[in-house]
């Protein structure tokens, strides 16, 4: 069963957002276990089962024409969201096709792209695009190779040049962040930007990524969970624009909780890029509410003791600590203490 | 490390370019395009011999923008470990071989304002295909290339023809040799150094680059390493009591899983941690690749990573 897709999803002012039984159903759980800590959570990102959020490389579903909408209103208020240096240009071709091969086989009837040597034509019917254009020339696009195509895509998109035994951001497409900022990373190193992040420079998590991915080859990309809270199902919980959004974290009641608490799971993938040698880190973004992912009694089971027992500096890096006792309180009778299997599958 | 990584190519043609070099041009078997790549970049080669695997890797020399088939040239090298031996002796026109993604540790570094690049003999093959990329752009480069006179012409004549003046070829025989310490000493600020060749002149482009004050960051050279490929070796395991023997072009984890031993893995890459086996005997060295267990783990002998790591001895006992 593929997906229906929603036409008039918003994620800010009304919210109008929700889940369909069968995106609860392949909803990423990102907790395997009744506990949770940062470890090296790299595995190949290699084909899911059917219908899975990892069938195919880049996960295509019900909420794609509201994602790609609120990504251009975002752009429209602040167009540093997007950035590429000049040296990434390689890099921008590379990603473009690799979206684009994958999204026009994976999704036939929604995308198509043929090519005659150079010459490319793509239509993305979902939101009725359509150019020709020459492959390696972006004077024959209405927009950078990057910006064009991962405005057509759900998730951020990162990209970062390979030297000197080092990653640095130098392009990419950010408008769905987790309170981190692209324009503020631009050209930092892998340790650099992951500098907030408590705990897991002591559990030696970067140095161990660090060495994994600057070995990663082409065709080979890899894939992680990450996760947060986020109060609404709001995508752009963004520094920039932290007054619009810092003060939802002290509207959640007792009351509210259930509709309001949203798990953010992030779907990380890494991609090697064939022609620049760089990497892509892609950043697809899953939101359930607190009340969608009850409907699973086993998920309730387990998001209650995980979030009961969070690390505090967890809880704090993550922005919970104003309302993570609301969560805990709405799933504790959902708990009955009964054990839970392993893995995140729904039962 | 695994064989499903690898996709058959067909030898299409095999030129003897000079007595001891010679040059392949692979492509698709099923006719494809050949995946892109990076100027820098090599292949694993994977060579099934009467006795055993050969994995070696070898520069792509072909350019980056025809993906209509790769290059590769091989030396002869009697004393390695055989495969340059079984290219040259056992590989014909028509016959299929099995590769690996390209992968590349010798890359040109995007920010250079000027690049300088040093070859020698057969080095030049890993040079080749960044002088294509660099042909690309808009970065001032240059290439000395030093040659066995006369036998490394056809190398030579070609690159003069794709790059002109920004090649200069000298004959070793002639006594014609770089002055590798005034070039690099006279390059402008921003300028990186690459260096592909025998042994001493990557020294002389090392020794002169950092003795006028360059940084580690401009000074590139090629450093092929080859899959963990290693002896053969032995191992029990003892909750499932089978005895499996590894080969030396698998990985202890692969030997397991094809023993029908389900193993927990994720990365197979030597970092998540999650393939961490005890090791209840070991009569031996273990060999440790992966970048997980702390040194004094690794040097306690009681854990060993299967995916990346492998034992050196006659026994070897883990307790899966
Ligand atoms: C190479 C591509 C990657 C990029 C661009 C990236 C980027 C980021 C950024 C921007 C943050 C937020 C830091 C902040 O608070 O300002 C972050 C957090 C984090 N990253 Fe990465 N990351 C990458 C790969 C990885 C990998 C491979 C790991 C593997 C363990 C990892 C683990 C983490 C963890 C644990 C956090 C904290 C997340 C949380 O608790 O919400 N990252 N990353
Ligand atoms: S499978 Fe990850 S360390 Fe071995």
């Amino acid at each position: 069963m593929s997906a229906v897709f929603k036409t008039d999803e918003t994620f800010r002012d009304d919210f109008k957002y929700s889940n369909s039984p069968r995106a609860i159903r392949r909803f990423p759980l990102p907790f395997v276990e009744d506990k949770y800590m940062y470890s090296v959570n790299i595995e190949p990102h290699v084909p899911g089962p059917k219908d899975s959020i990892t069938e195919f490389q880049f996960d295509v579903d019900e909420h794609y024409i509201g994602e790609c909408r609120d990504r251009e209103i975002v752009l429209k208020e602040d167009p540093l969201r997007y950035q590429a240096l000049p040296h990434m240009m390689s890099a921008q071709w590379d990603v473009l096709e690799l979206l684009m091969n994958h999204m026009s086989k994976d999704y036939p009837e929604q995308f198509s792209l043929s090519k005659q040597g150079n010459r490319w034509s793509w239509h993305n019917k979902l939101l009725n695009i359509k150019n020709e254009f020459t492959f390696g020339d972006p004077s024959t696009l209405p927009r950078e190779p990057l910006d064009y195509i991962t405005r057509q895509a759900q998730g951020d998109f990162v990209v970062m040049d390979q030297r000197d035994g080092d990653f640095y951001i130098e392009a990419g497409m950010v408008t769905t962040p987790a309170d981190w900022s692209m324009d503020f990373d631009m050209g930092m190193s892998f340790k650099e930007w992951h500098g907030p992040v408590p705990l897991a420079h002591e559990l030696n998590v970067f140095d161990r990524a660090l060495k994994f991915l600057l070995n990663l080859r082409i065709n080979e990309p890899v894939r992680r969970l990450n996760w947060t809270m986020t109060v609404n199902p709001r995508l752009d919980t963004s520094p920039e624009f932290y007054p619009r959004w810092g003060s939802d974290r002290a509207s959640v009641t007792a009351d509210n909780v259930a509709d309001k608490a949203h798990i953010r799971v992030e779907l990380q993938g890494l991609w090697r890029l064939p022609r620049s040698n760089a990497m892509l880190f892609g950043i697809r973004c899953y939101l359930i509410s607190i009340r969608e992912l009850a409907t699973i009694p086993k998920w309730a089971r387990r998001t209650h003791r995980t979030l009961r027992d969070l690390h505090p500096a967890l809880v704090d890096y993550k922005g919970l600590t104003r309302y993570r006792d609301h969560v805990v309180n709405w799933l504790a009778p959902l708990d009955d203490g009964s054990p839970t299997t392993s893995g995140n599958a729904p039962e | 490390m695994s064989h499903s990584h690898t996709f058959a190519v067909t030898v299409t043609a095999i030129t003897q370019v000079t007595p001891l070099i010679k040059h392949f041009v692979l492509k698709a078997a099923d006719g494809a395009q050949m995946p892109s790549f990076s100027g820098g970049s090599h292949v694993v080669v994977v060579m099934k011999g009467a006795t055993r695997v050969y994995r070696n890797p070898y520069s792509l020399l072909s350019s980056p923008n025809d993906l209509s088939a790769y290059e590769i040239a091989v030396r002869r090298a009697d004393q390695s470990r055989g495969g340059s031996v079984f290219m040259h002796d056992h590989v014909t026109v028509g016959m299929t071989l099995q590769i690996a993604h390209p992968v590349n540790l010798f890359q040109l570094d995007k920010l250079a304002l000027k690049h300088v690049l040093f070859a020698g003999g057969v080095g030049i093959t890993a040079i080749a295909a960044q002088l294509e990329d660099l042909k690309m752009g808009a970065v001032p480069y240059e290439l000395h290339y030093s040659v066995r006179a006369p036998d490394h012409a056809a190398f030579a004549d070609r690159l003069l023809a794709r790059h002109g003046d920004r090649v200069r070829i000298y004959h070793d025989s002639a006594e014609h040799r770089i002055d590798i310490e005034g070039l690099v000493a006279a390059q402008p600020l921003g300028t990186h150094v690459y260096v592909c060749g025998p042994t001493p002149m990557i020294g002389r482009v090392l020794a002169s680059a950092r003795a006028a004050g360059w940084a580690e960051s401009h000074i590139h050279w090629e450093q092929f390493s080859a899959p963990p490929v290693g002896d053969p070796f032995d191992v029990f395991l003892k909750k499932s009591n089978v005895k499996v023997s590894v080969l030396p072009d698998q990985s202890l984890l692969e030997a397991i899983e094809d023993a029908g031993v389900d193993a927990p893995y994720l990365c197979r890459g030597g970092v998540c941690g999650e393939c961490k086996c005890r090791v209840l005997e070991v009569d031996g060295v273990l060999v440790h690749n992966d970048h997980y267990l702390s040194p004094e783990e690794k040097a306690s002998g009681t854990l060993i990573m299967p995916c990346v790591s492998r034992a050196h001895g006659k026994n070897l006992v883990l307790d899966l």
